[in-house]
Parts: structure tokens; C-alpha cells; sequence
């Protein structure tokens, strides 16, 4: 393809959206349904590929869109931190599609039309909220993200699901209306910009203005689920597990804390950070989240419940990198978005596949199940040891930035934090596997049951080979991070 | 021709009207009522054009010299409203043909138009005459007319809800009358501009003071602000779908538009406030207003009257606008006017589309129904986000400038308030989202389908142009910015 880079821009965006008649007017016939999708996200996956070769080589890739009013434009322009979150959810969306077409197959649910529209209508606004070059624009990005994601979260139409989706539009729109709204009119007002910009957008003059907006825009975010707005993410967990993998463990909860993380970069400004009275407070509840959320998911017997409590709490350890307003913390961070969500969309996925072929959503009910299901169990494994940040796994670098910017902060409370975290991560986590593999003697060992369908196994085999392949590969993702505060 | 486009703005409807009944034959009666409609709509689209380009137009009626002779003044901010109320009548006339005969027996469709044209007929006067008794004819046009409207709903409470209307609405206009009277007593005159002028001479005096005091609460009984609107969620509710989409999409605003006139340019702002605290009154009622409609519209299980509590809670936001007291708080206040009139017109003529076909507009006896009429429950939802101010809707342009104003007027407390109230309206929309896509269809459904074309089309332009103008802000932004500039700079800054 040879398109002039600010359409590859606006393709990237505009693809998956189209994706959504092609995914609509063929929904009669499943199969070409989901090659449109497949079709859609192999363009997809060139594009950002295309995209990142031009940002690596220092390319500026900026498009001004109409102004709307009173001075706000839609307007897309591409920095490392959002070029490398537009990396892993488009990469991760092919993924998720070759998952899906054997989770929902296999798991014979309805609907399947709209569950793949909504998904391509989600995967085009994680596109505009990575590539936005404003506040406004980001905003109307995660505001259709939280719609779209709506009717995937209510999809079986229960009345648990209508429950759990009342929770979820409930806390993600009130937060954004209430806290994150009123945040961006405040920064529109006091500064008279919402443009991204290196060195943020406040001056010496209007701390006092930018020390009152930090926290509503943290709060704000709702998405990035730090307490006590985390609530919306287990309610999420009624929806099908492909949407739980990749939106609520890598697109929306990602989508929160990149927003959270360019905004502390682009609109505060780590000098800025580092003076206002109000970040340590907020890191400070950022690290309890981390803890908490961690002690609750040890306590959670369902699978997707426990890894939804778990990715609240690895949600906040970007945050954190955030908040700590080193260059280490952002670098941190910036990685922990990539390696996290390779992880946890594994462990979704393996989630997935033991409903789909076992019926059984509670890890009580797990033991033994590595004989029958070993590459699920394995791949389990092996993402459970990215998100405690053992190698060989790629988990390992975002925390050891972390724990560096921590240190450089002069931070050792939440260096302890951290620490601790790992420990209770290995403790929610690595027994499920192990006990997988080696029950108690006289549990039963389940018979009669085979792995997840071909597609699935797929799919999460390749998620699982990915969190090794970034701890050797590490190098891009580095540089783009390392770049964001150039 | 161009000349005379301020007369023909209402004369056209206001002959057509009779002609109606001349015409009997219902299916006729229709399409000529849409064509009145649409040639009143061309006119304000060539006065908006006209003033655009020239400024304030003014037309003297008959050929009578102003202070003695009737003046019609059409500016910035008159022409826009026209242009308002002329489309969503058009639009709304497009629907009925449809909706009416299904809803009306045959023998009353010849009636409704022409009430329907005489209430047109009494919003575009009101809003383009310059003279203060004027005012009060096409209210009286407009008000009794819809009267009218609402009694020809088939639920025979559409009687008392007409009845009620008309007692509080008989009072707001002989409010209206006695504040015109005392006015005319003081200065002799009725001409807008000449009251404006000569008012000021004598307005230490207690008669202009009750002038206005009764005038102001005239109009705001008609505008239906907090405590008074008692009246509008009965009339709503059992009034014709199509009346009730067209009142509430322009009655009220047209009133608010009232307001703003005699406050801004007869009274003059400076008087206003040193006799008044009106600011303050507009305020507290704007806000109680808001959260005591947006609470009562979450409990009702009637569709109309739930949005009926939402136009009251609306309408609350535009006088908060008008609280403000700031030039971004009138344009907010005229921003919203115009957009709200859009959300509320999709809304209601969507929900003209479901009783179309099911005859009922119970909440619980649209379960199930977003499967059987997509369309139609797409637009609510679009219509209701609209209303909860999502972004790219016209409802966020609205919110956005109105928490820009207080946040220049420096009042947090309200902007979070008005923040909070937002998600009340959150609350009610899905309500109506969950009983539509989340409860199970009942078994009388089967029969249902998609509304007609001829009601679907009216429904998607309005949901289009929700859209549309919460994406292109030109006009509107840029007419009520005009529009807030020249009440402010012209006559709020006269002594």
C-alpha cells in the first residue's frame, strides 16, 4: 500500500469502523462474516506496522480535523506512547478475532453479528483515543468506546447481564461525565488549550488550578479503574470471555490508564507533577488499589473474577508509574501496557477455553484439568509468570522500570508496594496451574474432556509465546517508550 | 417580494389555516398543510439570509409608522427561531399525515390541521412582531389553538389536561395583558423599541415595577419554569403524538424567547436587575426545577410524561442559562433552544411511531419492542444520548457552552450541580433502554413491525440532525453568539 502517512493515520481508524457494514451486511453467512473481520484486522495490523516503521524513524504523522466549535478540532497526531498502544490492541485484535470465532462457535452463542460489529466499533475508537492529538478528541473516543462496549458487556441479555451493565455504563459514565468532563472544561478554561503538548500545559501561574484538576482527571478516567471507581471492571466479567480478554484486559482498561499516562505527560507534564500537592495523595491511593485489589482477588473463587480483580490492581501499577513523574515510572508504565496486556489476555483466553471445553468458570473446580487441557495449562502458566514479572517472561521489564522510577522518585513505600504486590500475585496466581497439574490425590481426576476448539488454542498459544518473545525482544518497545519524554 | 418576507412569515400560515376547512378532503387537507408549512419554512430561511447579510429587518405593517402602526422587527435573534419553529413544524406536518390518521377519527383530521396551522400561525407571530400587544394576540392565537390540539387527543383525560392548560394558561396571558396595559398606561405606547426608550423615563415608578412583575410571571407560567409547569406533563401525555412533538419542540421555547425579549430589550437588563434579584430567583428555581423534574421523570412509566418531566427539567437549563446573567450564559441559553428542539422533536415523533403501533405508550408495554421496531428504538437511543449531553450530539454543544459560562461566572458548585443532573437524565434514558432491548417481548407483539416510511424519514432527519449540529456548530453557535452579542451590546448597555 502506498498511502501518504496521515491516511495510513485516519485508516487505522476508519478500517475497523468500515469493518462494521462489511461485518453487518454479511451477517447472514458466518463464514464471510468472519473473514471481513479477519480481513479487516491483517489491514489493520499493517497500518500500525507501516505507521510505527515511520514513527521509529522519527516521522511526525499529524492530521488536523474540522473544528467543531469554539476552537475544538477533532485532530490525530502520533506519539511513541500512543503509536505503541495502537500496536498492541491492533495486534491483539486479530488475535482475539481467531479466538473468538472458536469461543463463540463453540460456545453456541447468539447474536454473533452484532458481538462482532460492536467489537470492530470499539477497536476503531481505541485507534482515535491512541492517535488523538487533543483532550476533546480523546474524550469523544472513550465516550463511544464506553457505548460500544455496552451492548458486548449485556450481550446474553440476562438479567445479570443488564445488572452488570447498569454497574458498568453506571460507573463509567458518571465518572466521565462528572469528573472528566468537568476536568477538560477546567484545563479549556484556565489554559486555553487542550492541545497534547511536551511539557504539559500549565505554567507557574495555574498550579493551583492544575493541583485541582489532577485528581478529577483521575477520577475521571474511570476506565483506568483506580478505587473506588473500579467497580464497573468485575461487573464487565458477565460479558463473553473474548470481550473480556481483550477489552476489559487490554483495550478499555488500557485505553484508561494511556489516557491517564499521556495526560500526566502531555497535559501536566512531569515537572509540573512532581510540584502539585495533590500527586502523592492520589499515588498513594493508586498503590492501596494495588494492594487491595490484589487481597480481594485471592479471595474471588470464579476465574474471570479473580483475573478481573487482578487486572484492577496491575491497572494501578501504571498509574503509579504515572504518578511517579520520572522518566523510569513512565517508561515503566508505558511497558507494563504492553507486557500486562499480553499476559492477561493469555490467561483470559485460557479462561475461555476451560468454559468452552470444561463448563467450569470456578478454580476450585480445576484441579487436574492440566492432563486433559495441557497447552491451555501451560499457556495459563506462562502468562500468570508475566503478570508477577518473572523471566523469561516480558513482564519482568515494566515492573523493573517501575521499581527504578520508584527508587528515583525517592519512593520507598511505594517500592514496598510493589514488592508486596509481586507476592500476592504469585499467590492468586501460580496455584492454578500447579494445582492443575498436580492435584491433591484424592481429587477426581474429569474425564471426557478435550481441549478448546482449534481457533482458540491458536490464539492464546500465540498471546502465551508472545509474553516470552518480549522479554528477549524487548528492544522496540523500549526505544518507543524511552521516546515518549524526548 | 423580499420585502415583505416578515408579513408573509405569518400571513402565509395564517391564511392557510381556513383554507383548510375549506378544503374538507382529509388525505388533501394534509399535504397542503405540509406545503404551507414548507413555504413558511422557505420564508424564515430567506429572513435568516436577509439578516445575515443586512442586519436587523424592520416592516412596518400596512405602511403605519412605527410607534402608531404595528412593527415587525426581525434580528439575529428572532430570525433563528423562526427558522427553528418553521422546521420542526415542516418536519413534524411530514409525520403526521401518517400518525393522524390513525390516531384521529376522520371527521377531526380537517380541525387538527387547522389548529395545528393557527398555533404555527401564533409562534411565528409572537416571535416576529416588534409590538408588545401583538405579542399578546399570537399568544392568545397560539395558546388557544393548542388548547385545541390537546383536546383532540382519543384518551378522554386529554379533556382535563386541555381544561387545566387552559385555566393556567388563560391566567399567564391575562398576567401578560395587565403587565402590557400598565406599560402602555406609563408611556403611551406598545412599539418594543419605543417602550424601550421611554420606560427608563418613568420606571422609579411602583406601576412599571408591577408591570413587569406580573409579565414575568405571566410568561414563565407559559414557559412552564418550576413551579409552574403543572400543566405540561398531563398536556403532553394525552395530547395527539404529533401536537405533542410540535409543542414540544417550539411552544416553550418560543415563550423562553418571550422572556429573553421583554427582559433584555424592553425592561433592559440594568433595570432588571436593580429592582430584582432575578438572577438569583432564575437560579434557584432553574436548578430546583431541574432535579425535581429529572427525579420525576425517572419514576414515570408513561413515555410521554417522562419526557414531558424532561422538557421541564430542560427547560430549567435555559433559564439557568439566562441566571447567569453573562453574554455565554444567553448564547448557552439560545444554543439550547434550538438544540433541545431537535432532541425533543426526534424523541417525541419516535415515540408518535410506537403508538402508532401499539397503541399505548406505557413503558412496560414496550418490552421486547427493540427488536421489532429498530429504527424507530435507535433513534430514542441516539434522541436520549442527545439529551444526556454524549459528545457529537448537539446535547454536549449545549452543555459544554453552559458550563463554560459558569465556569467564567466562577460558579462550581452549580457547574458540578448541573454536571450531576446530567446523569439523572442517564438514569431515565435507560430505563426506557432497558425496557426496550432488555425485558422479554411480550406475545401481543407478534404482529408489530417497523414504522411507516412517512414516519420513519421525519423521525431519522431530526436524529440526523441532532448529529449534525452537535458536529457543525456553525450556524447555531455562531447565530446565538450574534444573537447574545447584540441583546447585550445594543440595549443591555443604554442607560
Amino acid at each position: 500500500m502506498n498511502l501518504a502517512p496521515e491516511q495510513m493515520l485516519l485508516s487505522a481508524i476508519l478500517i475497523p469502523a468500515l469493518a462494521v457494514f462489511g461485518i453487518i451486511l454479511t451477517g447472514r453467512w458466518a463464514n464471510i462474516r468472519e473473514l471481513v473481520s479477519i480481513m479487516a484486522g491483517l489491514i489493520l495490523i499493517n497500518l500500525v506496522t507501516g505507521l510505527y516503521q515511520i514513527v521509529a524513524d522519527g516521522g511526525l504523522i499529524a492530521y488536523q480535523g474540522p473544528e467543531l466549535f469554539s476552537g475544538l478540532t477533532i485532530a490525530f497526531a502520533i506519539e511513541p506512547l500512543g503509536m505503541l498502544f495502537a500496536l498492541v490492541a491492533g495486534y491483539l485484535w486479530l488475535v482475539t478475532t481467531v479466538y473468538s470465532i472458536g469461543y463463540m462457535r463453540g460456545h453456541k452463542e447468539e447474536k454473533q453479528t452484532r458481538f462482532f460489529a460492536c467489537f470492530a466499533v470499539a477497536i476503531s475508537s481505541v485507534m482515535g483515543i491512541a492517535f488523538s492529538a487533543n483532550l476533546f478528541t480523546l474524550f469523544i473516543f472513550y465516550e463511544i468506546l464506553t457505548l460500544s462496549t455496552y451492548p458486548l458487556v449485556t450481550h446474553s441479555g440476562t438479567i445479570k447481564a443488564k445488572l452488570g451493565g447498569r454497574v458498568y455504563l453506571g460507573v463509567l459514565l458518571t465518572t466521565s461525565i462528572l469528573f472528566l468532563l468537568l476536568a477538560i472544561i477546567g484545563t479549556w478554561f484556565v489554559t486555553g488549550s487542550l492541545d497534547f503538548r511536551d511539557g504539559g500545559l500549565f505554567d507557574s501561574s495555574t498550579l493551583g488550578a492544575a493541583a485541582v484538576l489532577l485528581p478529577l482527571y483521575i477520577f475521571g478516567i474511570g476506565k483506568a479503574a483506580i478505587m473506588p471507581f473500579h467497580r464497573w471492571l468485575p461487573a464487565a466479567m458477565v460479558a463473553p470471555t473474548p470481550v473480556s480478554a481483550l477489552l476489559h484486559a487490554v483495550a478499555v482498561v488500557k485505553a484508561g490508564v494511556f489516557s491517564v499516562l499521556k495526560i500526566c505527560v502531555y497535559v501536566f507534564g512531569l515537572d509540573t507533577l512532581r510540584q502539585l500537592p495533590t500527586t502523592d495523595y492520589l499515588l498513594y491511593l493508586a498503590a492501596v488499589t494495588v494492594l487491595l485489589a490484589s487481597i480481594v482477588a485471592m479471595r474471588q473463587d470464579n476465574l474471570k473474577a479473580r483475573l478481573a480483580y487482578s487486572t484492577v490492581s496491575q491497572l494501578s501499577y501504571i498509574t503509579i508509574g504515572a504518578l511517579l513523574a520520572t522518566s523510569a515510572g513512565v517508561v515503566g508504565g508505558a511497558m507494563h501496557i504492553a507486557m500486562h496486556a499480553f499476559g492477561k489476555i493469555t490467561l483470559f483466553f485460557c479462561a475461555g477455553a476451560i468454559m468452552v471445553a470444561a463448563h467450569k468458570t470456578e478454580i476450585s473446580q480445576m484441579r487436574g484439568l492440566g492432563r486433559q487441557m495441557p497447552i491451555t495449562m501451560i499457556a495459563f502458566f506462562i502468562g500468570s509468570l508475566s503478570i508477577i514479572g518473572l523471566p523469561p517472561t516480558g513482564g519482568t521489564w515494566g515492573k523493573w522500570f517501575l521499581m527504578i522510577g520508584a527508587l528515583d522518585a525517592g519512593q520507598g513505600v511505594i517500592m514496598a508496594v510493589l514488592m508486596i504486590s509481586s507476592l500476592l500475585n504469585i499467590a492468586y496466581l501460580l496455584p492454578i496451574p500447579i494445582r492443575a497439574f498436580y492435584p491433591n490425590d484424592d481429587v477426581e481426576r474429569p474425564t471426557g474432556i478435550k481441549e478448546a476448539p482449534l481457533p482458540s488454542l491458536v490464539a492464546l498459544s500465540v498471546t502465551a509465546a508472545g509474553c516470552i518473545v518480549l522479554f528477549f525482544f524487548t528492544g522496540p518497545l523500549y526505544e518507543l517508550a524511552l521516546a515518549i519524554l524526548s | 417580494m423580499i420585502t415583505h418576507y416578515p408579513v408573509l412569515q405569518v400571513i402565509v400560515p395564517l391564511i392557510g389555516a381556513p383554507l383548510c376547512l375549506l378544503l374538507q378532503v382529509p388525505r388533501v387537507v394534509g399535504l397542503f398543510a405540509v406545503l404551507v408549512s414548507s413555504l413558511a419554512f422557505l420564508v424564515s430561511c430567506g429572513l435568516l439570509q436577509q439578516v445575515m447579510i443586512h442586519g436587523t429587518l424592520v416592516y412596518e405593517l400596512g405602511g403605519w409608522a412605527a410607534p402608531w402602526g404595528i412593527e415587525y422587527r426581525i434580528d439575529y435573534l428572532n430570525s433563528y427561531l423562526l427558522l427553528l419553529v418553521s422546521s420542526m413544524s415542516t418536519v413534524v406536518l411530514i409525520a403526521a399525515q401518517s400518525s393522524i390518521r390513525k390516531e384521529l377519527p376522520e371527521n377531526r383530521h380537517t380541525y387538527f390541521y387547522a389548529a395545528y396551522l393557527l398555533c404555527l400561525t401564533g409562534l411565528l407571530g409572537i416571535l416576529a412582531t416588534g409590538d408588545a400587544f401583538n405579542v399578546f394576540v399570537f399568544l392568545e392565537i397560539s395558546s388557544l389553538s393548542s388548547y385545541t390540539l390537546i383536546a383532540l387527543g382519543t384518551d378522554r383525560r386529554a379533556l382535563t389536561a386541555s381544561y387545566q392548560y387552559l385555566i393556567m394558561g388563560t391566567i399567564g396571558a391575562t398576567f401578560i395583558i395587565i403587565g402590557v396595559g400598565l406599560m402602555y398606561m406609563m408611556t403611551g405606547t406598545l412599539n418594543m423599541n419605543d417602550l424601550a426608550e421611554r420606560l427608563p423615563e418613568v420606571n422609579h415608578s411602583r406601576t412599571v415595577l408591577s408591570a413587569f412583575g406580573f409579565f414575568i410571571v405571566g410568561v414563565c407560567l407559559k414557559l412552564a419554569l418550576f413551579p409552574l409547569h403543572l400543566w405540561l406533563p398531563n398536556a403532553y401525555a394525552f395530547a395527539p403524538s404529533i401536537a405533542t412533538a410540535f409543542l414540544a419542540a417550539t411552544a416553550t421555547k418560543v415563550a423562553v424567547y418571550v422572556l429573553i425579549r421583554y427582559v433584555f430589550t424592553v425592561f433592559g437588563i440594568q433595570y432588571v436587575e436593580s429592582v430584582l434579584p432575578l438572577q438569583e430567583i432564575f437560579l434557584v428555581l432553574g436548578l430546583v426545577g431541574i432535579f425535581a423534574a429529572s427525579v420525576s421523570a425517572i419514576y414515570q412509566l408513561n413515555i410521554k410524561r417522562l419526557f414531558a418531566y424532561s422538557s421541564v427539567a430542560q427547560i430549567g437549563y435555559m433559564i439557568l442559562g439566562l441566571a447567569i446573567g453573562t453574554q455565554l450564559g444567553l448564547a448557552a441559553t439560545l444554543l439550547h433552544m434550538f438544540n433541545h428542539a431537535l432532541m425533543k422533536g426526534a424523541l417525541f415523533l419516535a415515540i408518535g411511531s410506537i403508538v402508532y403501533r401499539i397503541n399505548s405508550s406505557q413503558l412496560n408495554h414496550m418490552a421486547g419492542l427493540g427488536r421489532k421496531m429498530p429504527w424507530t428504538m435507535a433513534a430514542i437511543v441516539i434522541g436520549g444520548l442527545s439529551l444526556v449531553g454524549v459528545p457529537l450530539t448537539v446535547g454536549f454543544v449545549s452543555k459544554w457552552y453552559l458550563v463554560l459560562a459558569l465556569l467564567e461566572k466562577g460558579w462550581w458548585l452549580v457547574t458540578v450541580l448541573v454536571l450531576i443532573s446530567s446523569l439523572l437524565a442517564l438514569i431515565y434514558v435507560w430505563r426506557i433502554i432497558e425496557w426496550v432491548y432488555f425485558t422479554p417481548a411480550r406475545i401481543h407483539l407478534s404482529e408489530v413491525r417497523e414504522a411507516p416510511l412517512s414516519q420513519l424519514v421525519p423521525v431519522w432527519i431530526l436524529v440526523i440532525a441532532n448529529i449534525y449540529f452537535g458536529i457543525d456548530t456553525s450556524l447555531t453557535v455562531g447565530v446565538s453568539k450574534l444573537a447574545a452579542q447584540s441583546l447585550f451590546g445594543l440595549f443591555g448597555a443604554a442607560p
